[in-house]
Parts: C-alpha cells; structure tokens; sequence
C-alpha cells in the first residue's frame, strides 16, 4: 500500500514537473454524490458554474453515495483511489475520518470566510460534526401524506404518534427498512420523554419495547429502502403515509402536482457534506481545494436552495436563501417546531446490535 | 488435426497384427517402435492438443472469477487485525485465563497502552473497533474514545520530563540521542524539493539495547512521520509515547555508561526519574474509560486474538463464541437459520411453479411444426431479454395494491375497492416475478429433451389400448424426466443466489440470504460475515451443481 | 403428420352451436355483468344474446353472407361497448366483437376440427383446445411485463403509474418525453455507448476465448474433463452477489476496478459458460469425418478450422455470442461494483434511477431495448434456418 503511495505520489511529482508549472491541479475530477433531483441541484449550483468559470476542468459525476464507505475502504485497501469529492451523510463522514479514509482539513484554511464577515468555523459551526466533514445542507426525515385519504371528517394527521393510529388513521404506512429513526419515533409515540429516547433504547428491554410498539403497525407497513420509493408508493396511493427525505417530498407536491403533504412533527435532522479522500496526488488534492472553496462559500450554498428544499449549512447563507423556497425548508421556524436530533455516537455502537434485532424481527 | 493420428492407429493396429501372427515378439508401428509406446504417445499428443486449446480460456478463468472468488471466501476466516493492530496486547493476554474472572496484569495493559497508541496514531484503531462491534457492541466507541484520550497517560511523564528540561519537547534532542549521526547528516543534507525519497530513520548503534522501549516507540514515531506525513523527524516533537517509554527505561535500567549524543540530559533525566510522579497502566486506561476493567472485553479480544477465527461462520449459523464454545445466539437475533430455510423453500416454490407453467409449454413447441415451435420460442425468449429491472418494475407495476392486476379484478367487480388482494412485498410476489423470470430456463432445457422423445411413442401406446392419461404418464412422462431434471437444478441454482428482484418485490417475508450479503458487503461492512454466509451459499450451489452433473450431465443443458 | 389426413367439415347442429356458443356469451357476460353491478344479470343476458347471434347468422344469413354478418356483429359490439363504457369500453367492444365474430363461424361450421385427426373424440378436441388456451395463458403471463412497460413508457407523467387519463385514452396522459429525455441526456447517452463498448468486447473475449476451449474439450481424450468443465461452468452457477463482491475486492487490489478493463474482463467471465454449453452443443452434431478429410486433401489445420469446421459451428458460436452479450449487456450487480462513474452501462443508469429518482425513462429505454431483442432473435432465427439448410436437415 504505502509502495503504492510512493509510486502514485512520485509520479505526480514528475508530472507536476513535466508540465513545467504550466498546472499544478489536476483537469478532471471525480464527485460522488446520490443521484437525482439532489445531484442535480449539486451540479446546477457548484459543478457547472465552476466549469464555466474553468473550462479546462472536466467533472464526472458517480452516483455511489450509497455505497461510499464500503468502495473508499476497499480502495484504501487497493491503494488507488479513484475519487476526488464524496458527498455522504454525517454518520459516514464520522465513519470514514475514524478509519483514517476522509482527509482532516483546517476550515479557515480550505474554506471561504462568510459573506457577512465571520469566519468559516464560526459560520457553519457545530454543524462541522468531525474533522474531516464539509457541511452543504441539512435535511430532515419526516412524513408525507396522501390529502385525499384523510378519512372523512377526521383532521388530517399531524402529529408523529399519528402514524401509529391505526385506529383514526387506517391504510399503509411507508417506512424505512432500517432500525435508525423508527425505533426512536416508535419509543417517542410509546410515551418516553424525548431527551430520554437514547437513554431506554440502550437497553434490551428499551429495544424490545420500541420493536413492540412497532408491532403494532407492522401489517401495515411497506419498507423502503431506495429514496424514489415513498414517492412513487404515495403517489400510486399503495400508501397513506410515508416517511422519507423532505426534499423528495417537496418534489411529489410542488413539482409533480401530487395531493400530498408534509407533516412536520419529530422530523429527524440530519447533514449531508463532502469528505475528500485520503491520500490523493497533489495535483488532484489541489483542484478539489479550489473547488471545495467554491463550492461552499455563502452564495454557492444559497443558490443550491433554488433547486431543492434543503437547508443551506452555512448561517450567513440563511438569508439569501429564496422567500418561496423558505417554507419548504426544513430549518423554517414554523416546520421546526418539534424537532428530533439524531444521535450519531449512539448509532455508532448500537447500529450492528440493534440491526440484528431489527432485521430478525421484521423476517419474522 | 488429432484425428488423423487417431484414425491412423487402428490402421497400423491390424497391419502390426497380421505380422505379429507371422512372427511372435512386441508389435512395431511403421517406424520400428512398439505399438505400446506409439499409442501412447499419439495419445498424449492428443491430449496435449486438447488442453492447448482449452488452456487460455482456462486461465482466463482462474484469474479473473475463480481467484476473486477464493480471496473473497478467504476473508470468512481472516482475523489477522486484532493481532496487527495489538500485537503485544494479544501476545501477553495469550496467557491470561478468562474463567477465573480476575483481570488480566498490569504488563498487558502496559501493552495495550502502546499498542493502541501506535494504532490511534495511525488511525487503525477504530477499524479495530468497529470489527470487535460486530461481536460485542460498545468496542466502536470504546476504542474511539480510548483513542482520543490516551495521552492522558503519556502527559504525566511527558510534563516532567519536559519540567525538568524543556529539551525533552524538542524534535533535535531525541533525533541526536536516538538516531544513526550518519542518518542525521543524510537527513539534513536532503532536500525537500528534489524529489528524492527520504532516508529511511535508522537507530544509533547500541540504543536499543540500552533504552530498548525508547529505541522501539521511537522507531514506530519516525516510521509513521516519514511515511504518512512525509515529514522529518528532526523537526518533529516524538509521541507522549516515546516519554512513557523512557520513563520505564530509565526506571528499568542503568544508564550511568552511556556517553553517546545528548549522555548529560539522559543521566539527569535517570536521577530525577526515581522521584517522578506515575500511574501504573491498569488505572491509567481505567481513567481513558471505565470499560477497560469489564471483564467481558478482555473475553471478546482474547476470544479473537487468533489470526483465524471460526467467528463469521458461527455468526452466519445463529450461533456465537463464547468463553465456554460456541452457543446459540438469542432468539431475537436469529436471522440467518430462517433466511437460509426460506431461500430453499422460495427456490423450490418457484422450481415447483416454473415446472408447472414450463411443462405444457415445451410440450407444445415439441409438438407442433418447426416453423411455428420457433416463432413461439421468439416470445419465450423475448422475457428473457429484457431487461431484469426492467421485467421486476413491470411486476411492481402489476401486482401493487393499484395496480394493473388489482385495478383489472376490482374494474370487474370481482373484489371490492376495499379489498384489494396483497399481492407484492410478500413471497407471493417475490415468486410470481422470479418464476417469470426464470421459466425460460425451464422451458428451454425441457424443449430440448422433449424434441427427442418421438411422437410415434404416444401413438403406438395408445393403439394399443392405453387411455390418454396411462399413455402420457406411462410413456411419456418418464422419457421427459431428464428435461425436468436438468431445468429444476439449473433454476433452483440460479433461483437461490437471486439479489435484485427480491429486494425490489419481496417486501420484508420475501427476500433471500443474498440481501443479507449484500447488506453486509455495502453497509455494514461486515465483508466477514458476508464472506462466511457467502461460502455457506456456494457450498449449497456447488452441492447442487454437482448432483446436476451426476444425473444430467453438465454438458445436456441447451439454451435455445 | 396431421397435414395429410383430411377432416371432413361440416356443419354443427343448432343443438351444439347454439349451448357453445351461448356459454361462451355467458361467461363474457359474467364480467361485464359484475363490472355493471349484476353478475347474473350479465350471464343471462350474455348467454342469451350470443345464442340468438348464433341463429341469426348460422341458420338465417348461412356462411354465404359471412363476411356482411361479421362486420354487423363488429358494429354491434363497438357500438355496445361504446354506449357502456365510453372510449375504454369502445376497444373492449371491439375486441370482443372480433373475438366472438370469428369464434360464432369457427364453431357453427366446424371449422375447429379442420386441422385434427379425424379420429378424435369430441372429448379429446375439447382437452387439444383447452390445453391451447392453458399454453396461450402462460404465453400472456410471459409477455405481459413488456405489454405493461410499453404504454407507461409514453406515461406524461413522472412516475411508474397507469394515470386516469392513459385510461380514457386522452391524448394528454400521452407523450414521447421519456423518449425524448433519453436521447437528450448525457447521462443516458453516455451510458448506451458504455453498454455498446463494454459489452462486444466482452463478447468477442468469451467467444474467441469459448470457442476455442469448446473445441478442445470436444476432442475425445481430454484429462480432467469434468473438473475443467465445472470450473469453466462456475460463473453461471455461483450466486452473482459473490461473484460481485469477489471481483470487487480482487480487481480493486490489482488495480483493475474503475477501469473498461476490469468490467469487460468480468463481463466476459460471466459470459463463458454461455458460449461453452452453445458450441459443445453444436460440436456433438459435428461429423469429425470432415476435418479428417480436409487434412486428407493437405489442408493444415487453421485452414481446415476456418473453412470447414467453424461455418458449420458458427450457429452455436453467433448464439453463444448473443448470450455473452445480452449477459453483459444486461448485467447490473457486476457492474455496481466493479466498475465507476466512467464505466456507468445502461442497467447501471437504470438501477440508480429505480433507486434514486422514478422516471419512466426507464421504460422508454427498456421498450427500445426490447424492439432491439426482437431484431437479434429474428437474426438468429434466419441463421438458425440458413444453417439447418445448409445442413441438410429439414427446415420443417
């Protein structure tokens, strides 16, 4: 491996200078990132105006987010890495700078000051979650809802505990096919106190009672596990509700005209960013800077919001962001009235456990 | 080619012959050879020619499936990262004895302090954690954390040192005092820009064995400097480690002799030392966290201290090690026992099901004309050439809850509105779109065996009395059972490795152990488990595949 | 066989016309009747309009008039559908109307039994044609998938669903977008001319590679036969997940992952087994006398390979190659794995549109694919029949 490096780094020294510092970064780049409308809101805000601005660069575009953190580790392990910018959640970004996999970067060195004058660190500040994370956006998790299956003469739903009423609210539930956010929304609506969720969940007997209170709707429910599929179900009406990314919800009702709509309560926030790989030529490293500082600084990060509803992770960008747009996003006051922090340490340790269990009951 | 020698021998065979009869004595081709070695060497010969022509694609083979195959299925048992990562933890604990519920010593936690810190430096130390999650929850965070505050124990010797002589915090004095002087001037001579590789950090003659845990941490220190930073370690302050180490040399060891580099700090350092403030390991790491003195960790590194663990495999089949041999996991998180029952039960529903539907196809293509058997063969075929994803939305499309079948039944008034049947994210669906999948590979195989079975048969057995019925299933039926045979194995083999499609149709009852791997392949990262229920699978298949060869014949499968 | 013999046709009597063909009516009658609120309602009415149809043109305008009667019962139908059911009901009329057109001749006059063995019972006639329309059932169940993929394909809207407006058959639930989106995107077109390189040259590499090999395991003395069979067998048979994963880890240590290379290498792995079982195939039916006789007249041996053995195995080889192609050209877990973004092949494109984004796109793609499926198979169809003719053997 550390052969490998030597080598991959020798022969970017000799072609720096073969070039004869005519460039010292690299033409091409490869982005990760999740594909869809999400990328697509990527590209029309960051990648393509940076070419404009660069037409030497070229950027490819691996739609492999999902599996980002299994690929880096095997490529670590091959020593060729092949990617230059991974967009992926917090979880993995804190996986993958644990693992030694994701670069550590000094915000004020890499990143743009804001356009109000603070500083980088200030201005994205505790969203920066690891050393290694470069926050673009928060987004949440939470329900969708077809309007024309409200049963009549019931209010529609609203609140997180409504998903579980079978009872006031009868038709399918569209879940994710994962213990993360369910098991917490199922102690929520069990009645466990909201900052004593992590607490019970620790527990056998806690877990056991969230599967439990999940029992209750398990007939009831689809689970997903691609992100196109709560859309496509709430929009073939095979589902009442659903939980999924608000940015996908936005879609289905202002985009594709469906009768749908949010239900704010308990939506669970969480950041998606870039890591840059470890272990990159100097050449590449250097043009993924440049791009980084581009790509996130106030406005760049504002525009993003014009083509998907989810909330910019610098606070100096807040108020760039579009009037219309500011009511899809998940960070409005009035969207963010109860609201769930994700807890990513806990998962960390009880993600393998608590999966076993989960994935042991639902084959049940 | 070969068989012109082959058809040749016979030849000289009988010729040979009829001089043998005339002359008694070993029988000569034309040459004057014996017959004997002739025969065999245009044997060899043959079968050297035909190993020629199989050979490349042979080795194609073997290199590129064959050897990723072996080396994924390697991983099952691999477990060398434990000993990597701790190798003098692992080494001292190998003497422990978990069963008398005491702690292990102070010289294993002295190991795993400096085997931890070397690994947190290199960051390897949460990759360590996150295996040992996999058999213990907690490790992640428990070797994440360990990493952040380990120098809290170096610290306590790295402030004396330092108090008594400030150059204990500067990168020159320990480069001078442990490092090769010809190293030093190397190092000094070469220049960043150029180009040229770094000299690699040698120790000072006779270092290691005077300050031997100073001489080896500080080697490490220079080694990860050199290669993973690409800095110099003369201009970089060493690991709180290094002071640790000293501070167990010094106390260790005399040093009165020494009169090398930098002798007039180390022998003030050596009187001072006695007077030094310690901690001992054991408390130290219990102060890094608490869970250093459980005794169920100690158990789970000790239990996987081996280069080779039967660890996956136990996990794959529901069970796990404990200190007293593997048990049974609880019954809550038994997965794979079950997953592994209903593979096999969905394959053969869906062998069943393919049988069914596949027979009287093939019958019909078998007996009407040529012309039209092969233009019904084109919508056989044409499934089957579409795309796989493509086929699976179509089933999603129709067998929803709104969808087209559903819309169909309730449009003829057949169920109500209300009561829409259930008919996907179940078995059910996950076996409507498979056998729609696979049944080419049914009718295909029993196609080509029944063209064989001549219709005159039939006919001749029901002129002489037989009803329809005795004449199919006495006559008939029994010459297509080889066709059966070859579909039902191939379809069952390729029914059990099935990924996507139950993934996208079968909800939560119906999906396969293959899910389950690529779980573990893309998410959890757990590629020894996915390895080890990976073997399992393909030791079935390969079962499969050899039963298939024994009664069929891996050379009667047919497609088209 | 049953060409030769000659069935006589003649004219049913009323008593079994007029039952047939009115059950037939009744159990039509059975779904429009629930699709109308009354189930019994639609059997009787169905049942006793078919039978008095069945009169009318059997008995009173005779087959000398067939071709008037039919059309009237066409209009008939049309116009009832219509009257029920607006458009929708319009096409279901007229199906029905054709059907029952055709199906009133078929049985009053006979007609079923012209191309069977006069010898048959009447039971043995009813089983020959339920057990047809059993086999056109299972058809249906093979092709309906594409059916359904078809018209969602020109869907207006975005997602995989049969809206109201496809329904009524309004032209505005209708558009060539996704079409067009395909032939407009990069993504998409990049993707295609991923596919169409990866994959002939996978193909190329497993038939030069296979046919070769073929040809050596169908010598008569091979050693290890079995085993070298199995092994080169193996990557049909072991579950694709593993094959992924191996290829995955293994590629990516030599280097080979992310790059055209690695995914034609892998591509063309898979691809082996099916050319093997072709050509071994073909070869069994190969008469060796042939080579030998070549030899005979002083060709060598590449000479006697290209001009005598490989026209008469280049069936088996062209469809071998056609299984190694549509493999690679249809194969997604691999390729996830294997290859990257620069590598990205048309199932590729489409698993991450199933999974991130639901555009019928997808479907637009795969009914262009399956014009293409229909195009190859009918190529190896005309070769099939070329080279049995070639062979001698009775094109049938």
């Amino acid at each position: 491996m550390n052969f490998t490096k030597t080598l991959l780094a020798t022969t970017a020294l000799t072609v720096v200078a073969g070039g004869a510092f005519a460039q010292e970064m690299a033409n091409s780049m490869t982005i990760v990132s999740w594909g869809g409308a999400y990328q697509n809101s990527q590209q029309k805000a960051y990648s393509e105006p940076y070419v404009a601005m660069h037409p030497e660069v070229s950027v490819t575009w691996d739609e492999s987010s999902n599996e980002a953190v299994a690929k880096l580790r095997a490529m670590n392990e091959a020593g060729n890495i092949t990617w230059d910018l991974v967009d992926v959640v917090a979880a993995d970004a804190i996986r993958l700078c644990d693992e030694g996999l994701a670069m550590e970067y000094d915000p004020e060195e890499l990143l743009a000051p804001g356009d109000d004058g603070s500083s980088a660190a200030d201005d994205f500040g505790d969203l920066i979650v690891s050393d290694c994370y470069i926050p673009q956006i928060v987004y949440s998790t939470t329900f969708g809802y077809r309007t024309d299956m409200v049963p009549e003469g019931v209010e529609p739903p609203s609140q997180i505990c409504d998903v579980f009423d079978l009872d006031k609210y009868p038709g399918k539930r569209a879940l994710e096919k994962r213990p993360i956010n369910n098991m917490e929304w199922a102690l929520l609506c069990d009645g466990v106190a909201k900052d004593e969720v992590y607490d019970v969940l620790e527990t056998a007997a806690g877990q056991d009672q969230a599967l439990a209170k999940l029992d209750t709707i398990k007939d009831s429910v689809i689970w997903w596990s691609a992100g196109a599929d709560t859309p496509q179900l709430l929009a073939d009406g095979e589902v009442f509700m659903g939980s999924t990314y608000n940015g996908r919800l936005y879609s289905v009702i202002e985009e594709q005209n469906q009768p749908v709509a949010m239900m704010w309560d308990a939506q669970v926030f969480d950041l998606d960013g870039w890591i840059i790989p470890t272990g990159l030529p100097e050449d590449r490293l250097a043009r993924v800077k440049d791009f980084v500082k581009y790509a996130t600084d106030t406005k760049r990060l504002a525009d993003q919001a014009n083509y998907i509803s989810y909330g910019p992770a610098r606070a100096s960008s807040a108020p760039l962001v579009p009037e219309d747009m500011k009511q899809h996003m998940p960070t409005d006051p009035a969207n963010a009235e109860n609201t769930f922090l994700y807890n990513y340490s806990f998962w960390a340790d009880y993600r393998d456990d608590i999966d076993a269990k989960f994935q042991s009951w639902l084959a049940q | 080619m070969s068989d012109a020698t082959a058809g040749a021998a016979p030849g000289h065979k009988k010729a040979s012959a009829a001089k043998a009869a005339e002359k008694p004595g070993p029988m000569v081709d034309a040459e004057g050879r014996p017959l004997k070695e002739s025969l065999n060497r245009s044997l060899r010969l043959q079968k050297m020619r035909a190993l020629m022509l199989i050979a490349p694609l042979l080795i194609f083979v073997l290199l590129t499936f064959i050897a990723p195959i072996a080396d994924m299925l390697f991983r099952s048992v691999q477990n060398g990262i434990v000993s990597e990562t701790l190798p003098r933890t692992t080494h001292r604990l190998a003497d422990w004895d978990a069963t008398t519920g005491d702690l292990p010593d102070e010289a294993v936690y002295e190991g795993l302090y400096y085997d931890l810190f070397i690994a947190a430096e290199r960051k390897l130390h949460t990759r360590l954690g996150s295996r040992l999650n996999y058999e213990m929850t907690g490790m992640s965070s428990l070797f994440r954390q360990s990493g952040r505050s380990l120098d809290d124990i170096g610290d306590v010797y790295f402030d004396q040192f330092k108090d008594l002589d400030p150059n204990w915090d500067e990168a020159m004095p320990w480069a001078e005092l442990l490092g090769d002087p010809e190293w030093i001037a190397e190092m000094q001579a070469w220049d960043e820009d150029s180009g040229e590789t770094m000299p690699t950090f040698e120790l000072a003659d006779g270092i290691s064995d005077l300050l031997p845990l100073t001489a080896e941490t500080y080697s490490a220190f220079a080694d990860y400097v050199q290669s993973e930073d690409g800095d110099s370690p003369l201009q970089e302050e060493p690991w709180v480690l290094v002071h640790t180490a000293l501070y167990q040399d010094l106390m260790a060891k005399d040093v009165s002799g020494y009169n090398g580099p930098q002798a007039a700090m180390l022998k003030a350092a050596d009187a001072a030392v006695g007077g030094f403030e310690s901690v001992t390991f054991k408390d130290g790491m219990e102060g890094v966290d608490g869970d250093w003195l459980d005794h169920p960790t100690w158990e789970t590194i000790q239990m996987y201290s081996p280069e080779f663990t039967n660890g996956y495999f136990l996990n794959a089949v529901d069970m796990q090690k404990t200190p007293d041999g593997p048990a049974m996991r609880d019954d809550d998180q038994r997965i794979y026992g079950l997953l592994f029952k209903r593979t096999m039960f969905m394959s053969l529903m869906i062998t069943g099901s393919c049988i069914l539907l596949g027979y009287p196809i093939a019958w019909l293509l078998s007996n009407v004309r040529v012309r039209t058997a092969n233009l019904l063969l084109i919508l056989v075929l044409l499934p089957f050439w579409t795309s796989l994803l493509v086929r699976t939305s179509a089933w999603k499309v129709m067998l929803q809850q709104q969808g087209v079948i559903n819309d169909v039944l309730v449009w003829l008034g057949l169920i109500a509105d209300d009561s829409r049947l259930v008919m996907i994210n179940n078995q059910f669906g996950t076996i409507v779109a498979m056998t729609h999948i696979l049944l080419p590979f049914m009718i295909l195989p029993l196609y080509s065996v029944m063209q064989t079975i001549p219709p005159t048969y039939l006919r001749a057995a029901k002129s002489l009395g037989a009803t329809n019925w005795t004449a199919f299933w006495r006559v008939y039926f029994p010459q297509s059972v080889p066709g059966i045979g070859a579909g039902s194995i191939l379809v069952f083999i390729l029914s059990i490795g099935y990924y996507i499609t139950p993934e996208i149709v079968g909800g939560t009852t119906g999906t396969f152990i293959s899910n389950r791997i690529a779980y573990h392949i893309s998410s959890s990262l757990n590629w020894g488990l996915a390895a080890a229920l990976g073997t399992i699978l393909l030791a079935l298949v390969l079962g499969l595949y050899y039963a298939y060869d024994k009664i069929v014949g891996i050379d009667n499968v047919k497609l088209g | 066989m049953s060409d030769v013999i000659l069935t006589d046709i003649k004219k049913k009597p009323l008593s079994f016309t007029l039952p047939v063909v009115g059950a037939a009516g009744a159990f039509a009658g059975l779904f429009v009747g629930t699709a109308q609120g009354s189930g019994l309602l639609g059997i009787v009415i169905g049942g006793l309009l078919l039978a008095a149809i069945a009169y009318l043109v059997i008995e009173v305008l005779n087959h000398t008039q067939e071709r008037k009667a039919k059309y009237g019962i066409l209009a008939l139908f049309l116009l009832a559908g219509y009257l029920f059911g607006g458009l929708p009901g319009l096409v279901v009329g007229g199906l029905f109307g054709w059907f029952f057109s055709w199906f009133v001749y078929w049985v009053g006059e006979g007609r079923y039994r012209a191309k069977l063995p006069p010898y048959l019972t009447s039971g043995q006639v009813l089983w020959h044609f339920s057990f047809r329309v059993l086999c056109g059932a299972i058809f249906v169940f093979l092709i309906t998938p594409i059916l359904v993929v078809m018209p969602l394909s020109f869907n207006a809207e975005n997602f995989f669903t049969f809206t109201p407006e496809m329904l009524h058959f309004d032209p505005a639930g209708y558009s060539l977008r996704h079409y067009r989106n395909f032939f407009n995107s990069n993504e998409w077109q990049s993707a295609l001319k991923n596919s169409l390189m990866i994959a002939p040259a996978a193909t190329i590499l497993s038939v030069s590679f296979g046919t070769l090999a073929a040809i050596g395991l169908s010598q008569p003395h091979v050693p290890f036969r079995r085993a070298i069979m199995a092994i080169l067998i193996s990557p049909m048979i072991v579950p694709l997940i593993i094959s992924a994963a191996g290829m995955y880890f293994f590629y990516s240590r030599i280097g080979l992952q992310g790059t055209y290379l690695g995914v034609i290498l892998a591509h063309a792995a898979l691809g082996i087994p099916f050319v093997i079982i072709t050509v071994t195939a073909t070869l069994v039916g190969f008469d060796r006398s042939l080579t030998r006789a070549a030899a005979n007249m002083g060709a060598n041996p590449v000479t006697t390979f290209f001009r005598v053995q490989m026209p008469l195995i280049l069936p088996g080889v062209i469809s071998g190659g056609l299984f190694a192609f549509i493999t690679s050209f249809d194969e997604v877990v691999v390729v996830l794995f294997v290859g990257s973004a620069n590598q990205q092949t048309l199932p590729w494109q489409m698993f991450t549109g199933l999974r991130e984004q639901i555009s019928p796109t997808i479907l637009a793609v795969a009914t262009i694919l399956v014009g293409v499926s229909i195009c190859l198979l009918t190529v190896v169809e005309i070769l099939r029949r070329r080279s049995e003719r070639l062979r001698g053997m009775s094109p049938g």
